[in-house]
């Protein structure tokens, strides 16, 4: 084992940190981004890593968490998103873009701000690409109790969500008010985006929420079982960039690691691939 | 050929009473009054455009009325009440993660917030529903592999679960062929008479469903008119509904519908049984 773990994996606090807060972040991505997918909601989810971004930005100016600067962004982005949301698909991805540029435009900014401020270096790195590794141990309770509730929230709204996810009309002619959902739901999405941008970065989150999801959809049959298979496929995908970054520090012989968020993408990457080649093989099959 | 009243022995599961409709600054629906009784099957019947869809979506509580009020079950309509509905088209993407029988479950359980799984109950349900349209082999099926036809069957048994007093379908008989066209109306049938749940169907051909029909409601320039369906079905008044020569035989007791004449551009003649 010992050429697979390099010396130290296990024993240092920095890495058991990463590694435990990582599983939560990636079981919570894993399980928002499965309704993601079946909502086709891909685009607004990363649209929100821009809003989140330009809140991970304000609050290294004011020196405040990360983590507080994405939710206070992303709840607020993402709710006057589903507030003016429009009803038609291309409307609403109008909408989104036009959010998304214009927190992106918002992000470069306050990074700008931020990069001029001496005291603040490094943190343009961290809002945009994150690292598990620089996160502050104070921050660990805030994200689990963010993540806990997360998913509180989703498995208490689970079946209306989903009815309304199939279908609007039918979703409001049972009594359901999709719109009240709908907003519940961005709620819990930015959430989950400002739980991932600490993990791997704002910008590479979307990679997290959509790619175990949209692997784990081609393998199950069933909601449930497709969660499942999502949040395994987070989890390992977490673990294993973790490991693998770290790892490269020895294996580089330069000395310099390879980012996580940079490992835990090329996990997902490998991941997706995967249930692409299967779902292609079964259905060569019959 | 007056909508009311009911026929004697049945009791009202909807009255729109005087419902008038506008979209966008016209007026599609005025002054709209019928009533439907319990386990009655009804076809509302018109052209395309003719405002059907509007008064399905009116009485579910989907469509904003400007006039009149719907009655379901002798209360103010309201969404989430005792009425199932079928709407035309519903496309589910092929890779939805849903099975046929969580759809249906989701039509007993859909609105409900909470950690409770699924009860025994609800499930014993889906089974009898599914069963009873017939698609207990389809149970495990994502829904979304499914044809168009066996989609639609699944949101009527999605419709049913919740035990509605009314079912609204609208034009569940577009897309299908004959022999599909009638086995839908004979499963729709029998279901209404095993649930005692009431029936209106929308459609542009009324011949499929003269068998099966207690009465019809025709839909024409925003107004409507309704009858049995022995007073509906008779050539003049087909021949005027649908604007051109349609013949009513009466041969050993059944009732044949021949629409439109040989040599008729686009004529098809259709032969309903009874």
């Amino acid at each position: 084992m010992h050429w697979l773990v390099e010396p130290g994996f296990w024993s240092n606090p920095v890495v058991t940190t990463a590694l435990a807060l990582g599983a939560v972040v990636a079981v919570v991505s894993a399980a928002v981004g499965v309704v993601v997918v079946v909502r086709g909601q891909s685009f607004a989810g990363h649209a929100l890593t821009d809003v989140a971004m330009a809140g991970g930005a304000g609050a290294s100016l004011v020196g405040a968490a990360p983590l507080v600067g994405f939710l206070l962004a992303g709840v607020l982005g993402g709710g006057s998103m589903e507030v003016v949301g429009a009803e038609r698909v291309r409307d609403r991805d109008v909408a989104t873009g036009v959010v998304l540029g214009a927190a992106a435009g918002l992000t470069a900014l306050l990074l700008y701000f931020v990069s001029s401020a001496s005291s603040a270096t490094g943190s343009t790195q961290s809002v945009l690409f994150g690292s598990v590794f620089t996160v502050s141990p104070s921050v660990v309770p805030l994200g689990v109790a963010v993540a806990a509730a997360t998913l509180a929230t989703l498995f208490v709204v689970r079946r209306p969500l989903l009815l309304s996810s199939l279908s609007p009309e039918l979703a409001a002619a049972r009594g359901v008010r999709p719109r009240a959902i709908g907003l519940v739901f961005v709620v819990v999405l930015a959430a989950s985006v400002a739980l991932s941008a600490l993990v791997i970065g704002a910008i590479l989150s979307t990679a997290l929420l959509v790619g175990p999801a949209s692997a784990a959809l081609r393998v199950a049959r069933g909601l449930a079982g497709a969660t499942l298979g999502a949040i395994v496929a987070g989890v390992a995908a977490v673990e294993l960039g973790i490991l693998a970054s770290y790892d490269s520090f020895y294996w580089s012989g330069a000395h310099r690691s390879v980012p996580v968020s940079a490992c835990v993408v090329g996990v997902v990457l490998v991941e997706v691939a995967a249930s692409a080649l299967w779902s292609r093989l079964r259905r060569a099959r019959g | 050929m007056g909508c009311e009243p009911l026929p004697e022995d049945r009791r009202e599961v909807v009255h729109v009473h005087r419902v008038s409709v506008s979209l966008g600054g016209r007026t599609v629906l005025r002054d709209v009054d019928f009533r439907v009784g319990e386990g009655e099957f009804v076809g509302l019947i018109g052209t395309n455009g003719s405002g059907k869809t509007t008064l399905l979506r009116a009485i579910l509580g989907l469509q904003a009325i400007a006039a009149g009020e719907v009655l379901v079950a002798g209360r103010a309509r309201r969404r989430g009440g005792p009425v199932g509905y079928v709407p035309q088209r519903v496309a589910f993407d092929h890779d939805v993660p849903v099975r046929v029988a969580d759809f249906v479950a989701l039509g007993v359980d859909g609105t409900r917030l909470g950690l409770a799984r699924r009860g025994r109950g609800v499930r014993a349900r889906v089974d009898e529903v599914l069963a009873s349209l017939e698609l207990s082999a389809l149970a495990g099926r994502r829904i979304g592999a499914l044809s168009g036809g066996e989609q639609q069957r699944v949101l009527m048994a999605h419709a049913l679960a919740s035990r509605p007093r009314l079912l609204l379908l609208d034009e569940p008989l577009a897309n299908l062929d004959l022999p599909r066209v009638h086995e839908t109306i004979a499963v729709l049938d029998r279901v209404r008479r095993a649930e005692g749940v009431a029936v209106v169907l929308s459609a542009h051909e009324i011949g499929p469903l003269v068998p099966v029909m207690d009465r019809v409601i025709y839909v024409a320039q925003g107004a409507v008119a309704c009858g049995t369906t022995e007073e509906v079905v008779r050539p003049e008044v087909l021949s005027a509904l649908y604007g051109h020569h349609v013949d009513v035989l009466h041969v050993h007791g059944r009732v044949v519908v021949v629409e439109g004449e040989a040599g008729d551009p686009g004529a098809h003649p259709e032969v309903v049984v009874r």
